[in-house]
């Protein structure tokens, strides 16, 4: 079987602070980790290699050069091959234009079976790109993937589908593109021998490998306009509003909405 | 010259502290109270390859480095010393003296399932009477046809009571001195080889630390470890290699101590400010900052000559002595930066000020590390 993982290198949000007078994140000195629903993504696609093990997962990520420590961590944790789309074309990208560079790419590596994500990247928040991928390359999807089944056909594929209020089962097959979610499995650590793999294999391509129309890539092709980010400013504490009866507890809390002169 | 990590070194690191403060720091307080083993611990460090790290692929290592070996102890101890002297003693002192001194059909006997972690490693010199003069061997080996016949007592062995796998020392001619000193393999389940009492300890509590008991225990000829009449050299060498575990073990818990008390200082207010912000403190913080520096840096570079096969002795004993004094050192200053809790179980620096103390003194007290660097200067 032919895995493919799509991965986001993201700033690690536990450490991120923000400028009081930009309002914008500080980005400096911020450590980059695997987005957290990728890194389930990823584990879900090396579960399925531990059971057959001729399975070749392939991480596909786009990003800066330094997107490559990711790869390489994805390659420690068991990951055959990593893809990195790194171009100045495609940088400031949206979602929509990310999802056309991403699948570009795919559609680039052509032979796959399964397309495995993350539900939405920390940074970001959207979980707009994996259905967006799915769409362009003309795959069925499941988002919210908290559970996840294969017939030994390699085929039939089974998965629950978190709702806020339950969940849905549903019966899907390959190729397919599926978005999952924290809830799926706990990611493995890297291991030793995985570090020390000098067999380590991690393609850089730019956009004219992957034959990109350029006009759908990059901030100018993005539709998304970022029109202000801004911290919401912390609200003070509640006050409860006593009384004996329910009579004297209106009565006080009209009152108190007097004093502030709110009505 | 390169005071840079490579980026496998880096990725160690990484690794290896996400596992540590994941498996290790929610239950190092009450293995340390339980003075419990962590099977479970040891069991994950095997499945992702930790009981390897600076052995070749071949024999089922991770093909790493000593300086990641290193990083490895450090980041373990940095969390729990336990942990951190479990992985030592059993890399250290079991696995490469076998894959230094033993032959071929032992290395592949042994290697792959101690570095598989599906085996742990024990080490056994020190004696009732033969400590830092560990030329005093009492325990016997008589050879018998195609057997030796070893007879005597271990003490203060780390991993005994969990080991499969020992490399034990015992004396073949008594006459020769250092000389009649000779290694065998000894397996878990050998006639007449059992384990002792258990010591019951001031730190590192939930390590396994073991008398082993020989009494008329047959061991085949061919699991003699490099040769009649050279335990001695096998077991100093090895020793070198282990001070390096153990000077690691001691950096992790100063590193360990030193980074739980400067989030403390943030937190904890005095006379209406953070402790943090008294110059008398942040002071001794970078005094501690510096000498822990110090250490790493004689321990990477120890590291980094066994890798390169230069002589490391002096190295390996000049890191030991001076990491574990920073270990002492800062941890007796981040219990009493603590105050009152810091004597308490509820904080992590009391075990960390436990821990610490043991590295001055085992695999060569820092006095012996004293007369291997000073006969570096002066000759034996």
């Amino acid at each position: 079987m032919k895995i493919i993982v799509c991965a986001k290198q993201v700033p690690d949000t536990n450490e991120i602070r923000i400028n009081p007078e930009t309002g914008t994140l500080i980005r400096d000195g911020v450590p980059s980790i695997l987005n957290p629903d990728d890194a389930n993504a990823l584990e879900e696609a090396l579960k399925l290699k531990d059971q057959y093990p001729d399975t070749h997962v392939t991480v596909v990520t786009m990003g800066p050069p330094q997107a490559q420590e990711m790869l390489f961590e994805c390659l420690a944790m068991g990951a055959d091959e990593g893809i990195l789309l790194s171009d100045r074309a495609v940088g400031g990208s949206d979602t929509w234009a990310t999802s056309n560079a991403i699948s570009a790419t795919i559609e680039k590596i052509g032979d796959y079976d399964l397309i495995f994500g993350g539900r939405q990247a920390i940074d970001g928040d959207t979980a707009q790109v994996g259905p967006q991928i799915a769409e362009k390359l003309g795959l069925p999807q499941v988002t919210y993937v908290m559970e996840f089944k294969i017939d030994e056909n390699k085929k039939d594929i089974t998965v629950k589908r978190q709702l806020e209020d339950g969940y849905e089962e549903i019966k899907i097959q390959t190729p397919c593109m599926l978005t999952c979610i924290k809830e799926l499995n706990t990611p493995r650590y890297m291991s030793m021998a995985g570090i020390f793999n000098q067999d380590k294999k991690i393609t850089v391509w730019n956009a004219a490998d992957i034959q990109v129309d350029l006009t759908t890539v990059g901030l100018k092709a993005s539709p998304t306009n970022v029109y202000r980010s801004f911290t919401p400013r912390p609200k003070g504490k509640g006050s409860m509003v006593a009384g004996d009866t329910e009579a004297e507890i209106a009565t006080n809390l009209i009152v108190s909405l007097k004093k502030k002169h709110i009505i | 010259m390169n005071f840079q990590l490579t980026k496998e070194q880096e990725f160690v690191r990484k690794m290896v502290r996400s596992f540590a403060e994941t498996e290790c720091e929610p239950i190092a307080a009450d293995i340390d109270k339980e003075h419990r083993f962590p099977v479970e611990t040891v069991e994950k460090m095997a499945r992702y390859g930790m009981l390897g790290i600076p052995f070749p692929k071949e024999y089922g290592g991770a093909g790493g480095d000593h300086i990641s070996y290193a990083i490895t102890v450090e980041e373990l101890s940095r969390i729990c010393a336990s942990t951190g002297v479990i992985c030592s003693a059993h890399t250290s002192l079991c696995c490469w003296p076998i894959f230094n001194y033993g032959t071929e059909e032992q290395k592949q006997k042994y290697l792959p399932d101690l570095l598989s972690g599906k085996k742990l490693g024990a080490f056994g010199l020190t004696e009732p009477g033969a400590g830092t003069d560990a030329s005093g061997q009492q325990t016997k080996a008589v050879e018998d046809g195609d057997f030796y016949v070893l007879n005597g007592s271990k003490v203060f062995i780390t991993n005994g009571g969990y080991a499969d796998v020992f490399v034990v020392m015992a004396m073949t001619d008594k006459s020769q001195g250092t000389r009649g000193i000779t290694a065998f393999i000894v397996e878990k389940g050998d006639e007449g080889f059992s384990i002792g009492k258990t010591e019951d300890k001031l730190g590192i509590c939930a390590s396994s630390t073991t008398e082993l008991i020989f009494e008329n225990c047959r061991i085949p000829k061919d699991r003699m470890l490099g040769g009649i009449g050279k335990g001695f050299k096998v077991a100093m060498s090895t020793l070198d290699g282990g001070r390096i575990g153990i000077a690691s073990q001691a950096l992790g818990i100063a590193q360990g101590a030193f980074d739980v008390t400067v989030d403390y200082m943030k937190a904890r207010k005095q006379f209406g400010r953070s402790l943090s912000k008294f110059q008398a403190l942040q002071f001794e913080m970078a005094e501690m900052k510096t000498r822990i520096e110090a250490a790493r840096l004689l321990i990477y570079e120890a590291a980094d000559r066994k890798d390169k096969h230069l002589p490391y002795s002096v190295n390996a004993a000049m890191a030991k002595l001076f990491a574990a004094e920073t270990a002492m050192y800062v941890t007796t200053k981040c219990v009493q930066f603590h105050g009152g809790y810091g004597y308490t179980k509820d904080y992590p620096v009391e075990r960390m000020m436990r821990d610490a103390k043991i590295t001055e003194i085992y695999e060569g007290t820092s006095e012996v590390q004293k007369m291997v660097i000073a006969g570096s200067v002066f000759g034996k």
